[in-house]
């Protein structure tokens, strides 16, 4: 079945639409009362983001835009050493989407969200006008034990930088498909709760965290060195990342370090902890390629440091990281 | 100007090669350059534009003795 | 043969005369930057980015005419990626998007030919720009369109190309000439491939400067600007002889000039370059979608120095619009624009 403008119009299709797809996938006490908003318990300083997911094809290697949609805000949550709890799905459906997929994608979406440890709590639906295009926007709560401050201007001339996992997966399957380049490169799309839980109980001394999302290391790095007392120093050659990517970035001329993910953290941890930190998140799920890929190093530039041995600025990305052919 | 990346040819249809770089499998025209499967070829833009010769090693070294001589000259 | 960490010593330690090396290819001055290497060098050695990024060259007057193309209803302009965001008199490919046109970005230009056959009802155009070495792809397409690739009355009706074709030697000739500081060129290796070494052994005969054709890598890189500072006059060295013959691919040279001939060409900030350029045959302009008189050069910001720049007359720091009104974020000229523009590089690298 196709969805028409009638889904939207807050009548009996809008109703049968949620309970058969939304409230079917993600059923709950809080959800299943259907009233106005959801009140839930709470007891601790919270933590709170939102975040809107457009992502293009809907489903593709790896994923699909309901599970995506979870991952980027629990671990948006995570990263402020947050213990992520709720969540909210708003969705925006173009008419002309089909059912089936929309029930694909919410059962996704319950499905991460159960193993992330969140409950989906409130939601809502609209349908425009358009050629079948879905888009979810999920809000995220979670809780944060007293003592805990993660944020990026705890980052400390010495810290040792390291990356989760390998680098560029999640980008080079969406523009795989856009290219007509076939491999078998997975988008990365993964909670992150494990590793995060792991460390902090563990006693791992994290003084920031980012989720290495749109736009790549390279600018959260940049981001990282304007909210700190301090650059960061990377050494190319100690990046994961796998043959397929560096095979694919090498055919439209991409640069890893500018590539998204959608399930690969920075951790900035003191240099005395690295190597306990890197074990943790190597033993924990989605982390086993985790590498210590730098360190934060006096003044305020981010450079890399080439495998041949020279050096060079690392910038935001600019532009869209469009493919360079010529 | 020119991106040009090194990959092998795994198939060839009617001068229409598909080409293997490092996982990642493309379609490459074949219409300038003569090859056969197991190929190691450089393509720009969706066109093989030349086989890779595998003696770079030997030919760099003769270069660096012929340059040294240049340099000298 | 000295190793590489003798050429990196060699390199950093140089105290010699003063080098001034043009690296002509616009994937080199990437790959310089990737690899760190200006800070590699001696300050005795000098790089300066050349005329060799088909996109920076590209003039207003040609990205105004894909603009209006896009926004011509029913009409496709498949481009390449980095087409989008250079800005003609006014509007940018991307802008044009936004507006509504029609702009489908491809890897391989040859994908133009599927969706001619899945869509025989609308028009398509390649943005056709490139130098000796992506001419022969659309010498190939122009094959495959007389063959009737979409089997309706011989010919392919619906797909032209918009040509933007620049070759290497009258432009280098150019910024050889007059008040150059240049000691040395790095050749293009791409355009060697097809091209072959032969041409550049000629130019360095007919320049009385050396040039050194490399390969793309890191520690290729160095050895061939090792090799420019040993070689004097009018020397060449083929250093990227896995796939740089002495006659280049003498295959793809037929074909290019089976349906293309030589015709002055305009470059961005340097004016019209007599027989830098390739257009459609005579008995081929059917595919074209207009590219003649496409000279005019109204810079979106007359300040911008991009024609100095990809000349060597100015490194970009001297251009007054340089990282003040001129950033990736907010281009002026198209050297700020791609991703292999001088400009772009030495703002993000820190050159």
């Amino acid at each position: 079945m196709k969805i028409t403008m009638a889904h939207g119009s807050g009548g009996r299709s809008t109703s049968q639409l949620i309970d058969e797809i939304f409230r079917a996938s993600s059923s709950n006490p809080v959800l299943d009362m259907m009233e106005d908003s959801a009140v839930v318990d709470g007891d601790t300083k919270i933590a709170v983001t939102t975040d809107n997911f457009v992502v293009t094809p809907l489903t593709f290697k790896g994923g699909d835009i309901g599970r995506l949609a979870v991952c980027g805000t629990v671990n948006d949550l995570l990263m402020r050493g947050a213990v992520p709890k709720y969540i909210t799905t708003a969705y925006i459906i173009e008419e002309g989407a089909d059912t089936g997929t929309l029930k694909f994608i919410a059962q996704s979406l319950a499905k991460t969200a159960k193993e992330a440890g969140v409950t989906v709590i409130a939601g809502d639906t609209k349908v425009i006008e358009g050629s079948g295009g879905v888009y979810i926007n999920t809000t995220g709560v979670g809780f944060v034990k007293d003592g805990v401050d993660i944020k990026s201007a705890n980052c400390r001339e010495g810290d040792a930088l390291i990356v989760s996992g390998t680098l560029g997966d999640h980008h080079a399957a969406i523009l795989s498909g856009r290219m007509n380049i076939e491999n078998n490169i997975k988008s990365d799309c993964a909670p992150l709760c494990e590793m995060v839980q792991n460390m902090m109980s563990e006693g791992v001394h994290i003084h920031a965290m980012r989720d290495i999302t749109r736009g790549g290391l390279g600018t959260v790095l940049c981001e990282f060195a304007k909210n700190a007392d301090c650059g960061f120093e990377i050494d190319e050659d100690k990046i994961p990342i796998t043959p397929e990517v560096r095979g694919f970035c090498k055919i439209l001329g991409l640069n890893v370090m500018h590539m998204g993910n959608e399930g690969k953290l920075l951790a900035v941890v003191a240099e005395s902890d690295a190597q306990k930190a890197l074990e943790v998140i190597r033993k924990s799920r989605y982390g086993e390629n985790a590498a210590i890929v730098g360190r934060a190093v006096k003044g305020g530039d981010v450079t890399l440091i080439t495998p041949l041995g020279g050096r060079r600025r690392v910038t935001e990305l600019y532009g869209e990281g469009l493919p360079r052919i010529c | 100007m020119c991106v040009a990346a090194p990959g092998r040819v795994v198939e060839i249809n009617d001068k229409i090669a598909t080409v293997d770089y490092s996982g990642n499998l493309t379609k490459a025209n074949a219409g300038v350059v003569n090859v056969a499967v197991g190929d190691y070829v450089l393509v720009h833009a969706g066109l093989i534009i030349q086989k890779i010769s595998q003696s770079e090693a030997k030919e760099m070294e003769e270069l660096f003795s012929m340059l040294e001589e240049m340099g000298n000259a | 043969m000295p190793d590489l960490n003798e050429i990196k010593e060699y390199l950093k330690n140089y105290n010699g005369e003063e080098k001034v090396i043009m690296e002509v290819c616009g994937t080199h001055t990437a790959s310089i930057s990737e690899n760190g290497i200006p800070a590699m060098l001696s300050p005795k050695i000098k790089l300066i980015s050349g005329p060799g990024c088909p996109v920076c060259v590209t003039v207003a007057s040609y990205i105004d005419r894909l603009v209006e193309l896009a926004l011509t209803p029913n009409t496709t302009v498949v481009t390449f990626g980095d087409m989008m965001r250079v800005k003609g008199s006014e509007k940018s490919l991307r802008d044009a998007a936004a507006e509504g046109g029609s702009v489908k970005m491809v890897y391989s230009p040859f994908e133009i030919l599927d969706m001619a056959r899945e869509n025989p009802d609308r028009q398509f155009v390649f943005a056709a720009v490139g130098f000796e070495t992506t001419t022969p792809v659309y010498a190939l397409i122009v094959e495959r369109l007389l063959n009737g690739d979409t089997k309706i009355n011989g010919d392919t009706k619906n797909v032209k190309l918009l040509t933007a074709l620049k070759t290497m030697p009258q432009a280098i000739r150019a910024v050889a000439s007059g008040d150059t500081k240049i000691t040395g060129f790095l050749a293009p290796g791409h355009v060697s491939v097809i091209t072959g070494h032969r041409l550049f052994e000629d130019m360095a005969k007919e320049l009385n400067l050396p040039f050194v054709t490399a390969g793309f890598g890191g520690a290729e890189l160095l050895a061939a600007i090792y090799a420019l500072t040993k070689l004097k006059g009018g020397k060449a060295l083929n250093m990227y002889p896995s796939v740089v013959t002495y006659d280049g691919n003498t295959e793809a040279q037929e074909k290019v000039s089976k349906y293309f001939e030589p015709c002055n060409a305009a470059w961005r900030g340097m004016g019209v370059i007599k027989n830098s350029g390739l257009v459609l045959k005579k008995e081929y302009a059917r595919f074209d979608a207009g590219s003649a008189e496409l000279c005019e050069d109204k810079m979106y910001n007359g300040a911008c120095a991009c024609g100095d720049v990809i000349s060597g007359r100015k490194p970009p720091h001297d251009c007054p619009l340089f990282g003040t009104v001129c950033t990736p974020d907010t281009p002026q000229g198209a050297c700020m624009v791609s991703m292999e523009g001088a400009c772009f590089h030495y703002y993000t690298n820190n050159r």
